[in-house]
């Protein structure tokens, strides 16, 4: 989902960092007030930040469609920490990845933000809260949280990428196009991100359900027998 | 069991077998396979058709496979210190 440096014309480059600009702010808004009321949060929030960074820039191979992708990791974050921070995070992680790797770029951090960061978290952040309102367990909770996070995240790209690209064509068949060529790897990879949030949503609440309540993931009542607080 | 969460497991057993059959047979395809990051094979390629084209980066990391090694000593160092702290990583104080 990275649109590398100079792809998007200056205005809609401006136009996605005027977008993103007012999320992150809010995010470093809710990262101080959480982090006044626990020193703890700072340094969890940068272990998350490192994790997205990771599955931000790991090419997996799709053997389906021959290419390579990544996941977001934007949907785990928003799950524990809000979609606020979790725009933030992303933020970073896409920042350094811009800077050190080539992935993306400095004129596209801004619509990359976008897409992985308010998209994909608030994508996932609202399945995971939707599905445990519906009764879902935390595995399926976190399974369509990560799909979703990771299939919006691909939708935004493809959106603000036809909107960068095409001229005076018009937006519909190239989105669809964008659309259809992202489908063949973004599919199975979607199902997969969802997977890995389950899983690690499953191993917190086995290891450490003491986190997640303090993130407000679950309730006191949903604390499992054995745990402490 | 409740009946619901039956379904509910059945459903997602259903979402993850279904796509999984269906791109595990289609890969079987000869189709060539180039590796690409969809960042090259879907982005770039399409903003190329429509006439925007990828700069150079600011800090160029280069070609070849040193970045790579970089990645993989930072993540065997890494490893290594996750691994030899881990008790202290997951117990609680």
């Amino acid at each position: 989902m990275h649109i590398s440096e100079g792809i998007l014309p200056f205005s809609w480059a401006l136009f996605w960092y005027l977008a993103v600009l007012p999320f992150v702010a809010l995010g470093v808004k809710r990262l101080n007030a959480q982090a006044r009321e626990d020193l703890s949060m700072k340094p969890l929030v940068g272990l998350l930040a490192a994790v997205v960074f990771i599955i931000s820039c790991m090419p997996i191979p799709v053997p389906t469609a021959g290419t390579c992708s990544h996941p977001c990791g934007t949907g785990v974050a928003a799950i524990l920490v809000g979609p606020l921070v979790s725009v933030l995070i992303a933020a970073v992680s896409l920042l350094i990845q811009a800077l050190f790797l080539a992935h993306g770029g400095l004129s596209t951090l801004g619509a990359n933000t976008f897409s992985m960061g308010v998209i994909g978290s608030l994508a996932g952040w609202l399945a995971f809260r939707g599905a445990r309102r519906l009764g879902g367990s935390l595995a399926l909770s976190g399974f369509v949280a990560g799909l979703l996070a990771d299939w919006g995240t691909y939708a935004a790209t493809s959106l603000i990428l036809s909107l960068g690209i095409r001229g005076d064509a018009p937006l519909m068949p190239l989105l669809g196009r964008v659309v259809l060529a992202f489908i063949p790897t973004q599919l199975p990879l979607g199902i997969l991100e969802g997977v890995i949030t389950a899983g690690m949503v499953t191993l917190l609440y086995r290891k450490r359900p003491d986190l997640l309540l303090k993130m407000r993931v679950i309730s006191e009542k949903e604390l499992p027998s054995h745990a402490s607080i | 069991m409740p009946q619901y969460k039956r379904r509910w497991k059945m459903l997602l057993l259903h979402m993850i077998i279904l796509p999984t059959l269906f791109f595990g047979i289609y890969s079987f395809s000869l189709a060539p396979k180039s590796w690409e990051g969809v960042d090259e094979a879907v982005v770039e390629k399409i903003a190329k058709e429509h006439g925007r084209e990828a700069r150079e980066p600011l800090i160029d990391p280069g070609s070849g496979d040193l970045l790579l090694f970089g990645f993989l000593l930072a993540g065997a160092v890494g490893g290594f210190a996750a691994g030899y702290f881990w008790r202290q990583l997951i117990t609680k104080d």
